[in-house]
């Protein structure tokens, strides 16, 4: 038996450690150890309630937009104070795109790498790769011209001996096996990739004002003026705008994301077999289209072990459903809780340090262990995806029977729905989220527009805050999956404040029942041919797409050399 | 002339935050002028490449980790670049050296990168800098004027109303 220890997991939001345990090529036990203690609620304590939102974004470098929205969303559901539908509108549309460019981000620029050769693209036929690629789809930018200028590009970087960005890769591995020709069109994607998420990033700073810290969030709606003639606010040229960007970004995710993913994942298939773990998959309904959201375009729910007949959907962002299920524990985390040990519900949650070594089977991790109705819950795209599947999504279902028939046509056979319980299936299940938010944020453009033609301009509610306590909570599906804040207010003060984040979800350590969190349980029985050069283990962790500075946040205060992994 | 200067850090974890701090106060105290923008850039990484993409300079201030004296600043820029990369471990890992990576594979990598560095001496969670982090976030504007200078920037002080204490 080998034990690996991972240190941090790099291409990656954050400071994770990951144990494994393997045995005859397998891995027999995993450990996920988040190494930052995050103490938000700590800073938030005393605090109005209206400012809650400009603290909470910025936990996160990466998801600075989706704690703001959730934070002025928690504050109104105390107050119970409706929002305005051009503001639900505006943020449905700076979510959409935020979480388009988070999702093309994670595809090519953090998880591409752990599939795709880069040194192998080099002797890619370009004439072939070209053939292969109109093979997939129409996209008119799949030319030879593009492929040699991108391989002439790959090709100058590589003899430099200054891999840059690429320098993190496990080159040459026996674990990458796809063709030289994949491997340059995964490529020369990745370049378009870096266009493409800029032009979605410019989406989010025309109606957040600016990034990466958008402005024009308040609670009780949004601060952006509209006046569609006057220069200083929202006008119809930038709205204008934004409808060209959304096309591009269609044309792009559609035509090449979609069958780039299908095309990886049928070529990787054996990876269809590992990586489900923990199997009850939980998300919630998003983008609302009424002014308390109750009515929601994005649906949501709860499928208990992977068994997709036992759906139970969560009704709009104020279900109860929802709100009475969560709990977090910390059996296994560096916390104690005062006056019981049991997993609190948020409200009552606590945030008290209790640091101790790393202990296999005690406390080894500064994340919580959340759990819904006492079980491990799975979140992310996977677990939005099939909800929205079952729910009788038209474009999920449509995106999710593209990407499964172009993978099954790359194949040779079907690929059956339940192949998406895998490693794989979360990698697919985030680029068919991302089309779907793509016509979400086409769709809620239109509703924009409508609304303003019919000569409704109001995009704010002015929030009043009632002596003594109230409590209110929000929950946003992010990219990542189910973000909630929880909070207790008193007197327009912030008593009580817990962020329950998806990484948190998913990372989480070991429960009260030492059962095992989501990325540990994927783990189980991964292969790894090479416990020095763990690829296989990365393959899965990342297929999470870890953001970790907000299950847990501070700099490690020891200064120490990078060891990245270690076999014993 | 097109110059970015860039705070980076964490405002939750005190000194964390002193990038942050220093070109927040260095655009409360100076007008700028065309061609030299400041940017709040919290802990994001990715999210910056259409900023940083084709500036001629690339000022970046934030806190670093050394055994200098806390409060203490430097300067880091030409080769020693690369190397400050490859030996610092971020709390945002997917960080600007990412961000300079993938700019340079699109051939819009800043002509040039400095690296205002600020020595940090508390990064408990708080709001506020440590009496060290003020001196080095004084000090850090002062390396930044310098640069300014360099280039024949000459900075007008901003209108009274809109000046901070920092």
């Amino acid at each position: 038996m080998t034990r690996i220890t991972i240190d941090p997991i790099t291409r990656i939001e954050g400071h994770l450690r990951i144990d494994c345990e393997v045995d005859g090529g397998k891995v027999t036990n995993a450990w996920s150890s988040g190494q930052m203690w995050r103490g938000i609620e700590t800073i938030l304590q005393g605090r109005d309630a209206r400012d809650a939102w400009i603290y909470t974004q910025r936990i996160c470098g990466v998801c600075t937009t989706v704690h703001a929205i959730v934070s002025v969303r928690a504050v109104e559901n105390a107050l119970e104070l409706e929002v305005p539908l051009n503001a639900q509108y505006i943020r449905n549309m700076i979510i959409a795109a935020h979480g388009v460019h988070d999702h093309i981000v994670h595809f090519y620029q953090l998880a591409a790498l752990d599939w795709v050769d880069i040194v192998s693209a080099l002797g890619a036929d370009p004439v072939a790769t070209a053939k292969l690629a109109s093979s997939l789809s129409d996209y008119t930018r799949n030319d030879v011209f593009e492929f040699q200028a991108v391989q002439q590009k790959l090709a100058t970087f590589v003899e430099s001996g200054q891999l840059g960005v690429f320098a993190s890769g496990y080159w040459g591995h026996p674990a990458m096996k796809l063709p030289p020709e994949v491997n340059l069109l995964a490529a020369t994607h990745y370049m378009q990739a870096l266009e493409f998420q800029r032009t979605a990033n410019r989406i989010v700073s025309i109606l957040g004002s600016k990034t990466p810290h958008i402005q024009n969030l308040a609670v009780g709606g949004v601060s952006n003026a509209i006046n569609l003639e006057s220069q200083s606010t929202l006008t119809l040229e930038r709205l204008f705008a934004i409808k060209a960007d959304i096309d591009k970004l269609i044309e792009f995710v559609n035509q090449a994301m979609l069958s780039d993913v299908a095309a990886v994942g049928a070529l990787y298939a054996d990876w269809t077999g590992y990586g489900a773990g923990v199997m009850n998959y939980l998300s919630v309904p998003d983008m609302p289209l009424d002014t308390k959201g109750v009515i929601c375009e994005l649906p949501g729910g709860y499928i208990p072990g992977g068994d997709l007949t036992a759906f139970r959907p969560i009704n709009g962002q104020l279900d109860d459903y929802f709100r009475d299920g969560v709990k977090e524990a910390v059996k296994h985390s560096w916390y104690a809780y005062h006056g019981g040990e049991g997993a609190r519900h948020p409200w009552d949650g606590q945030t008290n340090p209790q640091y101790t070594d790393f202990e296999d089977d005690g406390k080894y991790s500064w994340i919580k262990a959340p759990t819904f109705y006492d079980e491990r819950a799975q979140v992310g795209p996977l677990a939005n995806v099939l909800a929205m599947y079952l729910a009788g999504h038209e474009p999920t279902k449509r995106q999710l029977e593209k990407v499964l028939g172009i993978a099954g046509s790359v194949h040779g056979s079907p690929i059956p729905l339940a192949a998406l319980h895998s490693t794989i299936g979360r990698i697919a299940a985030r680029a068919v989220r991302c089309a779907v938010l793509l016509e979400t944020l086409q769709n809620q453009w239109q509703l924009l527009m409508d609304n303003l033609a019919r000569g409704d301009f109001d995009t704010y509610n002015r929030p009043s805050f009632p002596k003594g306590e109230i409590r209110g909570y929000g929950v946003h599906e992010a990219p990542r999956g189910v973000l909630s804040h929880w909070a207790v207010i008193e007197n327009g003060k912030i008593r009580n404040y817990q962020a329950v984040v998806p990484s948190t979800w998913n990372a989480g350590p070991r429960a009260d029942d030492d059962a095992l969190g989501p990325y540990e349980a994927s783990l189980i029985g991964n292969p790894v041919a090479d416990p020095e050069l763990p690829l296989e283990v990365l393959r899965t962790v990342h297929s999470f797409d870890p953001c970790i500075a907000c299950a847990i946040h501070m700099v490690d205060p020891e200064a120490r050399p990078i060891v990245q992994v270690k076999a014993l | 002339m097109n110059v970015l200067i860039l705070g980076l850090g964490n405002l939750l974890l005190s000194d964390e935050g002193v990038g942050v701090h220093a070109v927040t106060a260095l655009g409360e105290r100076f007008r700028m002028p065309d061609g030299v923008e400041i940017l709040d850039g919290g802990t994001s990484g990715m999210d910056l490449l259409d900023s940083i993409a084709k500036r001629d300079h690339l000022i970046v201030c934030d806190a670093i980790r050394s055994d200098a004296r806390p409060g203490s600043v430097q300067r880091i820029d030409g080769d020693s670049i690369a190397a400050f990369f490859a030996t610092r471990i971020s709390p945002h890992q997917l960080g600007l050296s990412e961000v300079l990576a993938n700019l340079e594979l699109l051939g819009e990598r800043p002509g040039r990168v400095t690296i205002i560095g600020v020595v940090p001496e508390d990064l408990r969670l708080g709001t506020e800098l440590s009496a060290a982090g003020r001196e080095g976030m004084e000090k850090s504007i002062e390396f930044i004027l310098d640069d300014l200078a360099a280039m024949g920037v000459q900075l007008a002080s901003a209108p009274l109303a809109a000046t901070g204490t920092g």
